[in-house]
Order: C-alpha cells, then structure tokens, then sequence
C-alpha cells in the first residue's frame, strides 16, 4: 500500500509552533464594527473576531481562536496581515491561500511571501484534513467584511462548510 | 451440505486458556491488519471503540460465503439458497444465545446501533409518543440515541427530561429518579458511554422506569463487546448493538425487542421479506423478526458475525473484561501522575469500560491525534458523535484511546511516552 508523503515536520514548523504558542492579535477591540465567530466543527476550533474600520480598510482587529495549533498560527498571521488592507485586497489575499492549500490557480498579483509567515502553512497541503484549520480565520474575516460591505453588522457563526465566503 | 455448527467453528484457538487475561502475543496472530506499518513505525490501533478489528476467521467466513455458497435467503427453494439461509438463521441463534437467550424471533437484523435505535423512534416511538409525554435520556448518550429522540420529540410535542450524571462520569441516581416522572413513556440510556466509559446500572434504571410503566431502551453498542450481557435479566424492552465493534463487519447490528412491543409496532421499512399476502391494493406483514426486515440483507455480514462471536467465545468474555480491565487501569494509573493530563469517566477500572477519554494541557486534540498518527499510533480525537456531552466537559473536542482484546500493555506504555514527546514538542 502505497503511503502518501507525510513529514510531520512540514506541518509544524517552527514559526507555526511559535505562533501558536505566543498568538498575535489577541486584543480586545472597543466598538467593533464588525463582529464574527466561526467554527471547525469536525475538530472543535472556534475563533471570534472583531474588526474597527476605517471605510473600507481595517484599521484593527482582535482575533481569539481556541483550537488546534493550525487553526490559531494562521489566526495569528492574519491579524499581522489584515491591519491596514483594504476588503478587496483582503479578499484576493484570502483566495491567494486558500489556492496555496488546494492547488488551485494562484492570483500572480499576491505574493504570499511579502505576507508575515502565511507562506509556512504551505505545508498543509500534505494534510488536506487540516486545510480546514487553516483556513478557518480566513472564512471569518471574509465572511464578516462582505456582511459588512452589505450594510449588515452584528455576528452569525461561519463554519468552514461556507465555501463560498473565500472564493 | 455440512452442518452449520461444523461449519462455523474456528479452530485457530484451543481451548482450554487457564490465564485469567488473554494470551495476546497468541491473538495478535490472527489479526493481519497489526502487521501494518504506519509512517515507518508499527501501527498501534488504539480506536477500537469507532471500529475493531478483525480476526482472519472473520476476513474469512466473508470470503468463503462468497466463493462457495453465496444466494439471496428466504426466497429460494435451490441448494445455495437453503445453505445461505440456514448459515444466516444460525448466526442469528448464535447471537440470540449471545445475549441470553431470547427469542429468535425477538432479535431483528439491521445494519448497526443507530438503524436499531431509529427503528425504534419511528415505529413505537411515533406510535406512542404525544405531546406532554417525557422521553428520559442521559447526558452521556451518543448521537444516535439522542437525535432520533430530539426528533421524535419535535415531531410529536413531547419533552425531553436529561438524568445528570457526576463529576467522574457515574450516573446520578438521585437526578435518574427525581427526571423519570409519570408523565415518562420511554428512558432511553446507554450501557457504556463511548467518552466516559462509565458503565451505566441497567437495572436500577429499569426499576425507575418500572415505577410509570415506562419503556426503556438501551443502546448497547460499547457493552456488548466488553462483556457477558443478559438481556432478558436486565430486563429492558429494547436493546441495541453492533457487529463491528466486537471483531464483526460493518455494516450489521441487532435489535432486541419484548415481543408483545414488536407485535403491536408497524413496519419500519417497506419492501420485500417483510411481507405475507401482497396485491395492488394492500400487503399482509410477515411474522417477526421478517416483519422488520425489508429487502436483501447484509447475509456474508451476518454470518461472519458469527465467526467473530466464536472467536470471542474461545477466550470467554471473563477473559476479555479482565484485559481491558487491566489496559484501562495502566492508563488510568499513569495520567494520574501526569498533571498536565486531565481524564474523564470514573477513575476506577471496575467502572470505566473500554474508552479512556482525555485531555493533553496545550495541545489540541487535532495536534496530538497527527503527531501520534505520526509515530503510528492511532487514537481518536473530536467530539466523538457527542457534541454536547463533550461541551458539557468545557472541551471542543477531546481525544481518546480505546482498547479491545490486541492490544498490549507494552502498547499503553507507548502511549504515554507519545505524550510526553507531544507535549515537548507543542509546549516545550
């Protein structure tokens, strides 16, 4: 029987361990504009969010994740990444990874590698159960900034189920 | 054509085994499946409570129905068709004095515990079930003794009533007795509790029951593998479990039922076999158990259940209790030394069946079920089809190690070495 090529150590990398061990972004926001919670029910990971805007640009977020290592490294990235983006570029960013995950048709205008260390979770790809994971914070954000563009505010829960919020 | 017990019989083990636990260098030998390596390292399965493993008889009885006398049962009045339909009608005797001796014709084929206990819920169950009726449930139930219910519930206008149980996974006696009212026409509860591995008092809880004339099912699913049950002792009305879990294939399960309830109960599902006289206008039902047993059943299925009970009944179920017994224990005993492990369920051996569920301070039960998967030790990690009793311990997901009659204490011991590995690993 023919065993897919499996490296632990792909999966965990050190700066993911390291965001996991000392999350960024986990901050209490005053008067969010957005509020967001999202879950991963096959594995339990739940993470909340809270955006300030500025018009379209995030101008802060507060990200706390409980879940596993996956799910909160790449919570923790995005909210080095987001902080002053816009919603059209956080949309195409979220795209650029969640192709980095899949395989799908990456977006030439992204480079993932100017992106704090979001490039590590390329190893996930190894372990598509765990794409999920990290992609859980994604789905939030994304789903949370286009209710927001639609004029809607207040939280509802995003799983992971919701593809159609990271397109 | 041989007789069926000759047939049956598995000669891999000779009895008699005098050890008061089991020879397991000896059963090992029987399972291919342990020869598997995992990511370079010997598999060490410890999941045994989502399914078991299976012996070569087992992996055998399958092939040889299919290479030598595979036929539809029932129907036919041909050779292979009587040899089918004997082979398929001794297994189910075989598991009718399996769990005590009931009637034949009180034991119904189905594909597994969770079809056992549906059929249930939407034959008697919407039968009887009203609105200001109380269903009475634990708070250790399974998804499948639990969503039918909740649906019954909605559909009819009924109420669910939960028995709580204490801090180490026992149940509550008090709250069981105080919950279960005269306003309860059904308690339905499970033997052994697939998170917490509490073994649940049958008998008293039927005496409650009793007290209103209430009905109570049980969903045998963890028990049954672990140890000597005798339904018609315990009592109950209904009583649910699974081939696969106890060395059989998937796919197969057994309902017991009273017969006076299956007598009075319509038809589940519609079809074939379940019928007398049918013409365009209307169809007669057929005698129990047929009654509930609409189309083709899984017959290979059926009949290698048998060869598992065989296999089983060689190492006695004293035997078998004994070794998980003494496995529980040595896992119990070690993550009481470790602090920065929590588990859940009784912390006595004697009470605490099969399934050790726990949580590993700093490391997700995700993370830890990969790491461990890496070093080829399998256990499992989630909600276990238990979402709320699982939230209810302040977890998302816990992992658990569950044991059966292959594994080894040398196997526990990797275990916790994995663990302490993880945690240097995920926590440093």
């Amino acid at each position: 029987m023919l065993e897919k090529e499996h490296d632990l150590g792909e999966l965990y990398r050190e700066i993911i361990l390291d965001h996991y061990r000392s999350p960024r972004g986990q901050k209490e926001i005053t008067d969010p504009d957005i509020v967001n919670e999202g879950q991963n029910p096959v594995c339990g990971d739940e993470i909340e969010m809270k955006v300030r805007m500025k018009g379209d640009i995030v101008d802060d977020l507060g990200i706390h994740c409980a879940g596993c290592a996956i799910s909160v490294a790449s919570g923790s990235m995005l909210s080095e990444i987001a902080k002053g983006k816009s919603i059209p570029e956080l949309k195409k960013i979220a795209a650029a990874i969640k192709a980095m995950l899949t395989g799908g048709e990456v977006d030439k205008e992204i480079d993932l590698g100017e992106l704090s260390d979001v490039e590590v979770l390329e190893g996930v790809r190894q372990f598509p159960v765990r794409v999920k994971c990290a992609l859980l914070a994604w789905v939030t954000l994304i789903e949370g900034l286009e209710r927001y563009e639609n004029g809607q505010s207040g939280s509802e829960a995003a799983t992971t189920d919701d593809r159609s919020a990271v397109d | 054509m041989s007789h069926p017990e000759t047939r049956m019989k598995t000669d891999v083990l000779r009895p008699p085994f005098v050890s008061e636990t089991l020879d397991v260098e000896r059963i090992r030998k029987d399972f291919p499946i342990l020869s598997r390596r995992v990511h370079g390292n010997p598999l060490i399965y410890l999941d045994s409570a989502a399914t078991s493993q299976k012996p070569q008889a087992v992996i055998d009885a399958l092939s040889q129905y299919y290479s030598e006398y595979n036929a539809n049962v029932h129907r036919g009045l041909h050779t292979l068709s009587e040899e089918a339909t004997a082979q398929f009608e001794f297994a189910r005797k075989r598991v009718a004095e399996w769990v005590g001796g009931v009637g034949l014709d009180e034991l119904i084929y189905t594909k597994g515990t969770t079809e056992s206990i549906n059929l249930v819920a939407a034959t008697w169950g919407e039968q009887n079930i009203q609105k200001g009726d109380r269903i009475v449930l634990s708070r250790m139930e399974h998804h499948a003794n639990l969503i039918p219910w909740l649906r019954l519930a909605e559909k009819s206008g009924a109420e669910i009533g939960y028995i709580e149980h204490h801090s180490d996974g026992t149940l509550d006696m008090d709250s069981a007795a105080s919950v279960i009212d005269e306003r309860t026409k059904l308690v339905a509860l499970t033997h052994v509790s697939n998170v917490l591995g509490t073994v649940n008092p049958v008998k008293e809880v039927v005496a409650l029951a009793r007290r209103f004339g209430a009905v109570i099912l049980v969903d045998g699913a963890q028990a049954i593998p672990h140890f000597s049950v005798d339904i018609p002792a315990l009592g109950v009305d209904f009583y649910a479990f699974s081939a696969h879990k106890m060395l059989g294939p998937t796919g197969v399960g057994f309902l017991f039922g009273r017969r006076e309830l299956l007598e009075s109960m319509p038809p589940y599902q519609a079809g074939g076999e379940m019928i007398r006289l049918v013409t365009y206008e209307k169809a007669t039902w057929a005698d129990l158990p047929q009654k509930f047993e609409a189309g083709t059943p899984n017959i290979a299925d059926v009949i290698a259940f048998g060869s598992a009970l065989d296999y089983l009944e060689q190492l006695g179920m004293d035997s078998v209790r004994a070794h998980d017994k003494m496995l529980v224990g040595k896992t119990l005993d070690a993550f009481r030394d470790m602090e920065w492990v929590t588990v859940y369920g009784p912390d006595n051996p004697e009470l605490h069946v099969g399934a050790v569920s726990f949580d590993v301070e700093g490391i997700h039960p995700h993370d830890l079920s990969q790491f461990l998967d890496s070093k080829g030790v399998a256990i499992r990690a989630g909600h276990h089809c238990a979402q709320p009793l699982v939230k209810s311990l302040g977890m998302g997901s816990v992992s658990r190690a569950s044991y059966y009659i292959y594994n080894t204490l040398e196997e526990v011991d990797t275990l916790i070495d994995s663990l302490v590995e993880a945690r240097k690993y995920f926590v440093g």
